[in-house]
């Protein structure tokens, strides 16, 4: 099962090591993570997507609610939830028509294109972490160069 | 001279305000050992009313502390400096962890512009406790010192206890500031009580009613809390037998009608056995661990689990429960104890299940095979037993000995046992006693101790010596690692190493070159005159008593069995 939580937690040094400390100590693993300051500067959000049975991610809640620091944990309903990954990818020209057939393929997923050289071009895909890496594939016979992905970041929709 | 400093503003240094801080908090006694990373708190002590407490390793400092912890119920406090004096201390934090004591270490630190350089006895020990504190605070400016030090002590007693470490750099100590002493704080992020739950406590009682072989699994939670009264009502009023993990050994009266003592690795035959055939426990503070248990799934199939702990995240951490009752379990077993008085609720008649217990006790009592010899375990924990006074107190090291004395030695004053149960620390039971003695001078304080164990920390002797605080160290000496050696004859065909002690040191002597008592007990009379000697001295006394290194601690539950595939002594 895959989990999204989202977690409130004090800005302050050394929270992110607690938090993934928290997953190593215990035997979780974390999928993606990405922490950002909130409209307070007191508080930083992070998301954190992880895999797990039910009783796994029901413990990682209830251990991350432990924790002085956090002020709020919650798993979110990815079906009531908008969350999205930004990544960035550098892929391979090799023929005259391939900067054309990623650029469709990029439209295709809402994708952006930077930085069209002679022999590479980048693509930027906000998106979810599914779309991306079904864009991966499609775009693995052009040859990917780099990847880079951020995490999800995640937020419940009002009244969800 | 200090108190009347409080709530008014004042200028001090970080040092000063940390021994103030600590005088609030009502803190009389300091373990610890100087270095100089925590010289300017050092030298606050001729300024204060805190008596301090030379050890000679930071380690024992931290496990009296942890002893005293348990004991008083309030945070112990043990000093050590930066680097080495920090990391040293991290045994004994680990192990106050493990077994939720209240603790409150404060190291000595490089100055704020050296962290990160890799200066002289600089250790990086807010990462390295991290993992093993409930909380660690590293106040960059003298002026935090004083809430630092309030909160630090608020988190450390409060919810499940445990410890929590303040690192405090050397110029954050001798930098002068505007100290205030806030009574009033807020921590937003810690919600160490919850409500009553009084809708699962009252499914919990229906279900007890209704099962048909009920049982009490009384855990080091209850010790805790006190709950001993409450434990007992309810007990009593439903007429369910007792049993106990080892940490919470002496929850429960061990000579009380009901009681069956610990279960678990180690556990007695009738506790494990009656907890095999129950169909429904009240599990009370535990977090189920496998020395309690055995294997995970085999006991959840079982059973109808009633889970009451004060921490939320114990509860389907180990076990699937049926029902859980979150809070202080000694104010929820109140709940439930008002419920069934309101109810009418008391059982008076035996049925079949109570009978079938006590049968079973009884047939243990006696077929239980003990060592044939003079000096088996079983009698010479016995003979202990029936010579201490009730109220005094008991800490244990780790090993065969604690096995030994979580069998054959029944603890009838509830709370009165205490053992690192958690982490296992070798070397814990000898400097604990001692902050166990300071915390409780009125009563005697014996550590059952094993000579491994023993080996690990008995350097406390100076410390209890010099500073007056008379413990009994109790060796079960078999000189050799007993514990190792009945595993590899057990599972290692006697392919014995790394356990023959070779009867080194002589600890009578040994005993003696610190300035305290030696006695070397060889025989029952012997050890009769011996425990009667040290309990009549005011001088720390050390018990030497020579045992058979074959002798094996029985019942024992292999780790990855369950509790039903106890091996029996043949």
């Amino acid at each position: 099962m895959w989990a999204i939580l989202s977690l409130l937690v004090e800005n302050k040094p050394g929270i992110l090591f607690k938090i993934t400390h928290m997953f190593r100590s215990r035997n979780f693993n974390i999928d993606s993570i990405s922490v950002g300051v909130t409209e307070n500067p007191e508080f930083s959000r992070m998301t954190i997507t992880t895999i797990g049975d039910k009783k796994q991610v029901a413990q990682i809640v209830k251990q991350l609610d432990k924790m002085i620091d956090t002020l709020e944990v919650l798993e979110l309903d990815e079906h009531k939830t908008v969350y999205r990954e930004l990544s960035i990818f550098k892929i391979k020209l090799s023929n005259a028509n391939d900067s054309m057939e990623i650029n469709k393929l990029a439209n295709a997923y809402g994708g952006k294109v930077h930085d069209v050289k002679k022999e590479s071009m980048m693509v930027e895909l906000t998106a979810t972490p599914d779309q991306i890496e079904a864009f991966q594939e499609l775009a693995k016979p052009f040859g990917i160069l780099d990847v880079a992905r951020t995490g999800v970041a995640a937020l419940q929709r009002s009244g969800a | 001279m200090a108190i009347d400093l409080v709530n008014k503003m004042e200028t001090m240094k970080g040092a000063r305000a940390l021994m103030v801080a600590l005088e609030k908090e009502g803190v009389k006694e300091v373990f610890g050992l100087p270095g100089g990373a925590n010289l300017p708190m050092y030298d606050e002590f001729s300024r204060c009313n805190i008596r301090h407490i030379l050890t000679r390793h930071e380690q024992s400092a931290a496990h009296m502390a942890d002893g005293f912890g348990r004991v008083s119920r309030k945070p112990g406090v043990c000093f050590a400096t930066s680097g080495p004096g920090a990391t040293n201390i991290l045994t004994g934090i680990a192990t106050a962890q493990a077994d939720s004591a209240p603790m409150v270490a404060v190291t000595g630190q490089v100055p704020v512009e050296m962290i990160g350089r890799d200066a002289f006895q600089e250790s990086d020990i807010i990462g390295m406790a991290n993992p093993v504190v409930k909380y660690a605070y590293q106040p960059r400016d003298a002026s935090e010192v004083p809430e630092v030090v309030r909160k630090g002590f608020f988190i450390a007693e409060t919810g499940r206890p445990g410890p929590v470490l303040i690192d405090i750099p050397k110029d954050v100590q001798t930098n002068e500031a505007e100290m205030t002493f806030p009574d009033e704080f807020k921590i937003r992020g810690y919600h160490p009580w919850s409500d009553p739950d009084m809708v699962n406590s009252e499914k919990a009682i229906d279900m007890l009613l209704s099962a048909e072989k009920p049982v009490i699994l009384a855990g080091g939670g209850t010790i805790i809390s006190s709950a001993f009264a409450e434990l007992q009502a309810i007990a009593e009023l439903l007429m369910i037998p007792v049993v106990t993990t080892f940490k919470g050994k002496g929850a429960f009266p061990e000579n009380h009608p009901l009681s069956l003592g610990p279960i678990g690795m180690h556990g007695h035959a009738e506790a494990n056995k009656i907890m095999t055939e129950a169909d429904c426990v009240l599990a009370i503070g535990t977090r189920f661990s496998d020395r309690s248990v055995g294997t995970f799934e085999t006991f959840e199939k079982r059973l109808k689990i009633i889970h009451m702990d004060v921490d939320p995240a114990e509860i389907g951490k180990n076990q699937t429960t049926s029902v859980a009752v979150v809070g202080d379990v000694r104010s929820s077993l109140r709940i439930m104890v008002n419920m069934l008085v309101k109810k009418a609720i008391k059982k008076t008649e035996e049925n079949n299940w109570l009978k079938h217990v006590k049968e079973t006790k009884a047939y243990w009592k006696e077929n239980l095979k003990l060592h044939p010899g003079e000096m088996g375990a079983a009698k010479i924990l016995r003979k202990l037993r029936e010579l201490l006074p009730h109220k005094s107190i008991v800490t244990t090291e780790v090993g065969q000995h604690q096995m030994w004395a979580s069998l054959f030695f029944d603890v009838i004053h509830p709370g009165t046992f205490f053992s690192s149960t958690g982490l296992g620390t070798m070397g814990w039971g000898f400097p604990a006693a001692i902050g166990a003695k300071v915390a409780r001078p009125d009563v005697h304080v014996v550590d059952i101790a094993g000579d491994g164990s023993f080996a690990m920390t008995e350097n406390s002797l100076a410390t209890a010596v010099l500073e007056d605080i008379p413990v009994i160290v109790f060796v079960l000496n078999n000189s050799s690692l007993g514990m190792v050696a009945q595993w590899q004859r057990t599972f290692y065909e006697r392919r014995m190493i790394g356990i023959d002690e070779k009867h080194c040191p002589d600890y009578v002597k040994l005993a003696e070159s610190y300035g305290a008592q030696g006695i070397r007990a060889q025989s029952m009379d012997e050890l009769d005159r011996a425990i009667k000697t040290a309990l009549s001295s005011n001088v720390a006394t050390v018990i030497d008593i020579p045992i058979d290194p074959e002798e094996d601690v029985l019942p024992f539950v292999a780790p990855g069995t369950s509790l039903a595939d106890m091996v029996l002594p043949s």
